[in-house]
């Protein structure tokens, strides 16, 4: 299952409410502010960090470019355009977005 | 793939609608079909012709009807959730319907994914 | 006139797992009444339907509001009428429920309380999650 998150993690709950219930072996695309949490030094980066144990996490490259974040993405992410986001949409049996 | 899209915000507000473009053009040119976007909650602001951002600005109004016109997507907007909202047929852009709730549903039985774009 | 959907015929008799996801409170905004009204709607295409209630969205469910001074609807009551429309699939989050200090007593429809793990499995076994 891909679960989608749209909000940063330093304002909302929905990226500590969507790793407590992906299941093992899902995947988490950060797109839009959440983003951020997908970033060395960011108050949500050892929480993805342990996260990437059981799921992988994806971060939508235009998202991080838009925000100057690019250079600053966490080792193990995989950074993904919206032709990635299809991608993981069509290789996943369903989608949560985590409002 | 056939893939359906729900946008539960407004323009230039969040950036739900663009996100929403963006991933509905994309899987469009990698040979999926969009049979169907839902403009739900807020969502339904996406349909006004009366929207005139500035030059300088994208037209995200503009951009769907050309998704609807260049790819036939049925852009649905919530007859409900428009009227609360002041949507009527007579300030439609070109390419939206207002249709009710039960086209979501539908579009979430025959599409493969249903894709929620929001806040 | 949703001709646009013409070549996905086979649609009739088809039931997928649909869950909605309910994370937010009612009132301070709409996403909660107009969650409920899909789910109502859900209802007359004959699928199989689960309601769920995680973080906020275990105050949808409160016994005993009165919005009469905001001077908004209460339809918290809406949720008790969803049997007559066959939902009967609802469930709250332990965790979420924990967090803000409830238990079942405190809410107005019975319902399934699953934990993280559990509810984590039953969303992957949708074929449509829908979240507002």
């Amino acid at each position: 299952m891909l679960h989608i998150v749209n909000k940063s993690a330093t304002e909302r709950n929905s990226l500590e409410s969507c790793l407590r219930m992906a299941t093992k072996g899902s995947a988490v695309l950060l797109i839009e502010d959440a983003v951020y949490a997908a970033t060395q030094g960011s108050a949500a980066a050892a929480k993805v960090q342990a996260a990437m144990a059981d799921v992988q996490i994806y971060a939508l490259g235009p998202d991080l470019d838009a925000r100057g974040m690019a250079a600053r993405v966490l080792d193990g992410v995989k950074v993904v355009d919206y032709g990635g986001f299809v991608d993981l949409v069509t290789e996943h049996n369903s989608c949560q977005s985590w409002l | 793939m056939k893939i359906g899209i729900m946008v539960s915000e407004g323009p230039y507000n969040h950036q739900a609608s663009d996100t929403a473009y963006l991933f509905a053009r994309t899987a469009i040119e990698k040979g999926h079909s969009v049979p169907r976007v839902f403009f739900y909650h807020d969502g339904v602001n996406n349909s006004t012709r009366l929207t005139e951002p500035p030059q300088d600005d994208r037209n995200v109004v503009n951009r769907w009807s050309k998704l609807a016109e260049d790819h036939g997507v049925d852009l649905v907007v919530c007859v409900a959730a428009g009227l609360r909202r002041g949507i009527k047929d007579d300030i439609l852009a070109p390419g939206f319907r207002i249709s009710g709730l039960g086209q979501l549903v539908e579009a979430g039985i025959q599409c493969d994914r249903l894709v929620t774009f929001g806040d | 006139m949703s001709d646009m959907m013409d070549d996905m015929d086979g649609g009739e008799g088809v039931v997928k797992k649909f869950m909605f996801v309910n994370r937010k409170a009612p009132h301070g905004t709409v996403y909660a009444l107009e969650g409920l009204e899909v789910v109502l709607i859900s209802a007359a295409f004959d699928q199989d339907v689960s309601m769920v209630f995680t973080d906020d969205g275990v105050y949808e469910l409160i016994k005993g509001m009165n919005t009469k001074g905001i001077e908004v609807k209460d339809f918290s009551k809406t949720y008790r009428a969803l049997e007559g429309y066959d939902i009967e699939k609802l469930y709250v989050e332990k965790e979420s429920m924990d967090a803000r200090g409830l238990t079942e007593d405190d809410l107005i429809v019975d319902v399934t309380v699953l934990d993280s793990g559990e509810m984590a499995s039953l969303m992957a076994e949708q074929d449509v999650v829908i979240s507002f």
